[in-house]
Parts: C-alpha cells; structure tokens; sequence
C-alpha cells in the first residue's frame, strides 16, 4: 500500500514537472519574442525620428559639397553617383574608353553624336558644334567636359559658358563684391581660359540651397532676369524668383536654371534666356526675329543661322505634366526612403531608370507597359526628326546650288530666313534631351512647322526674283492661330 | 519550501514576465491606439506617413477618416478588418519583407470600393443601372471607382 502511494506521488510529480518545464518553455519563447518586437518597435520609432546631426556649420561660402556632404550623407552619396554613364534607349550616355593627351587628360568620353548623325554636321556647318558634339553626362561632368571640348580649340569662348558649367555663386558673389549680378557681368566678359581659373566644381549644393534652412534657390542671373522677362510679357511686373515662386515651382526652377535656350548678348556676351515674349518656340522665335540675333553664318548657305540649347524647361512648359503640377524633381529626383527618412533622390538622371520611384508614384501600370510607352513617343518623335532633318538638308543642298550661281535676290534671302527658322524648330527638338517626352504632341507639332519651312524655302527659290515668298502660312491658317491666342 | 511551492514560483514568475513585457510592449507600441478611429494611428509605424498627409489635403479629410474607407461599415467585419489587417501590417513591417511603395491588396481593394458606392449611393446606383459610358462593366468586372477618383482620400 505504502509502495503504490509512493508510486502514485512519482508519477503525478513526474507530470507536474513536466508541465511546469513546457508551461516555462512557452514562457521563455514569449518572452524572447515578446523583447525581440519590443527592439524591433524601438528601432523603427528611432528611425521614425528622422535624425538630423550638424557635424559641420554651412555658410554662404562654402562650395566644397564634401563639406555640405557631413551633415546631409545620404543626399551626397546619391549626388556622387551622378558620374554613372548608362544607356536608355535614345538617351543617356556610354562610356567610351579616351586615350588621355596633354590637351585633353580626361580616359573615359561619351559617345559623339555628330558621328551617329552626320547630318548634324552639315545643319551646324561654319559652328564649333560640328567639330564636336558629343552626348552629354551627368552633372558630375559638366565642367571638365566643357573645358576639354574640341570646340574650345575652334571658337573663344567667352566666361558667361560658366554660369552652367560650374559652381559659380560664390565667385559671382566675389567678383561683384557682394553683388550677385555685378559679378556675373565682369565673368560674361572674362575669355574662358580665365573665368575657368576661377571655378573648380561642377554644380554644387551651394547652387540651388540656402545654406541656412536648405531650401531651395535660384541663384543664376540668367534664370532671374530671364523668367523676370517672361512674367512682365504676362502682366506681373518686378517678378522675384525667390520671394514669389511656390515650393513645388522651385522644384523645376533650380534644374530652369540652366536647362534651357539662351543666348549672348552683344558685345558684353551677357547671358540672356530669350524668355521676353513667351516660352513657346513661336515666341522665342519672335524674339530674335525682332532683335536680328544670329549665332553663326552657315558656312555652307550664307543663312544667319541660330543654335538651340537643350530647352527642356521651355518643352517641359507646354507638355501635360507641367501642366499637372508635376516637377522636374518629381521624376528626375523621386522622393525616396532610407530607414525611415524621405528623401529626393539627388542621382539626377533619367525616369526611365527608375520608373518605380518616378512613373509609378501616379501611374499604377506594370514597369515593362510605361517603358513601352515611353519608347513609342520617343521612337515617333525620333522618326519625324529624321524627316525633319532630311527636309532641311535638301534646303541647304538647294541653297547652297543657288549661291554657287551667286544669286543675290529676295528668293534668295527669304530662303535663308526660312532655313534659319526650319534649322532653329529642328534643332529646339534635337537638342532637347527627352526625344520629345517632356511635351510630345508640341514636339511634332515644332517638327511639323521645321518640315514646312524647309519647304517653303525650297518653294522660295523655285519662284522668281519678283514674286519671293514670304508669308509664313496662308491668310486663312494666321486667322485661326490668332483667335486661338 | 515545499517542491511544488518553487514550481509555482518559477512558473508564476515566467509567465508573469513574458504578460508584463507582452504588456510594456502593447502599450509602448501605442497598441491601444489602434481600437480607436483616430487617423494618426494609422500613422503611428511611419510607413503611411505619405498616405496619412495626402488625406490631410484630401477632399474627404472632413467627412471620412481612414476607417470610414478602409473598413467595413458594421461592427464585426469592421474589427474583423482591423484585426487581420493590424497583423499582417505589422507582420510585414516587422519583417521588412514588402514592396515599396506599398500597394493596397485586392482585398482591401474591395472594401474601400463598397465604401465609396455605400456613402456615394444615388450616384453609384445610378450609373450601375444606365451602366453605359465609361463606367460601363467589361467582362464582369464594374470599374473601381479610384481608378480615376484616386485624389479623394489621398493621391499616393
């Protein structure tokens, strides 16, 4: 009896201590993971917090983005990374190995687009751009690129090429003794070989933030007095960039800065964005009709011919995302997360690169049917370039049989100013660097109007002397775009 | 001290650890928040930072918080909701393992549509019946409603 009790007392105690050890194993488990979340929680609000450690104090003078680097790394680190040379399908750069020479130390070029397209080379025939021409890098290459061109071997270039070219507000601001745009004119006039002394970064932080709060700024005269221009022709008089634009403008402002159509003025080569009509090509145009500027004589024709710079702002302008309120920085430099910190992302480079971060924030469509439908606005674009610049060439090949004869008359004249507004429109499209994305029904449209006026050239020299062609569009058409306007 | 005294302190006291750190963790976490309809709890993890400050500048910031639209409109399925959700947020937030941006699941999908046609009744009815134009059904399927209205609660 004893014994069974004994036995009895083992056994429950047996069971008791194996429930106890399962009861305080399942214990421990909750415990391990209960701590483990705890942690992961703490972690995820420290990252919540968006730390922010002012290792360095900025100041207005400070260009080195190393320096502006310390406290803000993430932003530096993307910044760095504008050196990458990678391919879309129509744009983007490729690295192209460079023997380096004592006139051009740089190893690795990009592509030369006026070997792609020789056509280029006769449109731009008698400018330093047919000599050299090629496709254009990121931001971390704009300087050394611009000083080491051929072109610099064929044209003097003057110190205003600075005001895009490098990190020029502090010297600006030096130069002029405190005066921004006292500073930029002594620049304009300085020969390149000097203001290039004077400058040793491509853009900096220092170009488009304010050192105190790191909002963004405008800092280059021409955009100032440019877009100035451009809201009087609207009514606004005295317009202010940084006093009056909203945040989300200045999000396309800095990048207006420079990427746009401009040209020098006089004999001061002060750098002006021909703005004063309007941002159209129509009214850009009507700009230097009136004022008569020229950049070149064509070698080939005689025509007082213009070249187009890269004038996305201007394209960007009349296209449905400007219109959505959409920046450049939306696409060009999407939000981003790191931890728990937004950031833009300052690798500025092509959308098509990172379609999920810029495309997809508002088009909710598979990666692959965006890309696709990029490429088949670019590839029309492209296409009608090409008929485009086709239809100029065989202008130029008119004109230049017309003046191997010597004619001197009106058709001849009007030509010539037929061919400068056909090789202008052509150009405003080649030139742009979005193969006609940033607004494609205004892009075919400026290629549409560059084939018409090639052919009125042609049109122009077929007829005679008397009876030379000027109008640019008959009676009726001019009715409708003036009520339009 | 009796053995089985020991026991029940040792076990008392284990348990008793994992509830008061399961506990700290709740409330440290703001786990409370989430009974509530408050819309900044939503954001309390800051993942839905955007989605909560595009609702801010939403047009149905005043009219609709973020349950009116990501919930069912009774009781159960309303905490149904929660629930499932609230695990399966936390699940992948813990983890890590989620696309970014993030995307609403079909699912989800689906309740805040059956939001917008019960508040926006006359009007939904109304174009399921004519059932012509653009909101016409194709292979079954209605059209969703933020396929184009994606503004109203918040944009991203």
């Amino acid at each position: 009896m004893a014994d069974h009790n004994q036995t009895l007392r083992n056994s429950s105690s047996w069971g008791g201590r194996r429930f106890v050890l399962l009861t305080a194993l399942i214990a421990t488990l909750a415990t391990i993971g209960g701590v483990a979340l705890l942690i992961n929680i703490f972690e995820h609000k420290q990252e919540g917090r968006n730390p922010f450690y002012r290792v360095v104090e900025l100041n207005d003078e400070i260009v080195d983005p190393a320096v502006w680097g310390k406290n803000f790394p993430l932003q530096y680190d993307d910044y760095k990374r504008t050196v990458d040379q990678v391919r879309t399908r129509y744009g983007g750069s490729e690295a192209l190995p460079h023997a380096p020479t004592q006139a051009d130390p740089r190893s690795v070029i990009s592509q030369s687009k006026i070997d792609e397209d020789p056509r280029l080379k006769i449109m731009w025939a008698g400018y330093a751009f047919a000599k050299d021409f090629r496709e254009e890098r990121g931001h971390a290459f704009m300087l050394e690129d611009q000083t080491y061109t051929e072109r610099q071997h064929v044209v003097k270039q003057p110190g205003t090429c600075m005001q895009c070219h490098a990190s020029v507000y502090t010297v600006y601001k030096k130069l002029g003794g405190g005066d921004l745009i006292k500073g930029f004119e002594t620049m304009n006039q300085m020969p390149y070989s000097e203001a290039r002394k004077l400058v040793s970064h491509p853009v900096a932080c220092i170009d488009c933030h304010d050192p105190a709060t790191m909002q963004l700024r405008v800092t280059r005269p021409g955009f100032i007095e440019g877009y100035r221009a451009f809201k009087a022709s609207q009514g606004v008089a005295n317009y202010d960039v940084n006093s009056m634009a909203s945040r989300q403008e200045m999000r396309s402002f800095v990048c207006g800065q420079c990427h746009v159509e401009y040209y020098f003025k006089g004999p001061e080569k002060r750098l002006v964005y021909p703005w004063a009509k309007g941002l159209k090509i129509d009214e850009i145009m009507a700009y230097y009709e009136e004022n008569g500027h020229k950049d070149w004589t064509h070698a080939e024709t005689g025509a007082p011919v213009l070249k187009a710079q890269h004038p996305e702002f201007e394209m960007w302008n009349q296209g449905i995302h400007a219109r959505s309120g959409v920046a450049c920085a939306d696409c060009h430099m999407p939000y981003k997360r790191e931890g728990a910190l937004k950031i833009s992302d300052h690798h500025v480079n092509s959308p098509l690169l990172k379609i999920n971060r810029s495309c997809q924030t508002c088009h909710k469509w598979p990666e692959e049917e965006l890309k696709a439908r990029v490429e088949t606005i670019q590839t029309r674009n492209f296409q009608l370039r090409n008929i485009a610049m086709d239809a100029l060439l065989d202008l130029i090949n008119d004109l230049k049989a017309a003046k191997s004869t010597n004619r001197t008359d009106n058709a001849m004249s009007a030509a010539q100013g037929f061919q400068r507004k056909a090789q202008f429109y052509l150009d405003f499209v080649e030139a742009e660097n979005s193969t006609g994305f940033h607004a494609p029904q205004e892009a075919a449209r400026i290629l549409g109007e560059s084939i018409n006026f090639s052919r009125q050239g042609q049109n122009a020299l077929r007829s005679s002397p008397q009876t030379a062609l000027t109008s640019q569009a008959p009676l009726q058409i001019q009715k409708v775009v003036a009520k339009t306007k | 001290m009796k053995h089985q005294t020991l026991r029940s302190i040792l076990l008392g006291t284990l348990i008793g650890m994992a509830v008061g750190i399961g506990v700290y963790t709740f409330v440290y976490a703001k786990g409370y928040s989430y009974l509530t309809n408050n819309p900044a709890s939503c954001a309390n993890c800051h993942i839905m930072n955007e989605q909560y400050d595009g609702w801010l500048k939403s047009s149905h910031r005043s009219v609709a918080t973020c349950n009116d639209c990501h919930t069912p409109h009774n009781f159960i399925g309303k905490y149904a909701t929660k629930a499932t959700n609230g695990f399966w947020h936390s699940f992948y937030f813990t983890t890590g393992w989620f696309h970014e941006p993030i995307q609403i699941g079909s699912r989800n999908l689906n309740i805040t549509e059956q939001a917008c046609q019960k508040c926006h009744s006359e009007v939904t009815q109304a174009i399921a019946i004519s059932g012509s134009g653009v909101h016409a059904a194709k292979n079954g399927e209605s059209m969703s409603c933020v396929r184009c209205h994606r503004s109203v609660g918040h944009l991203h």
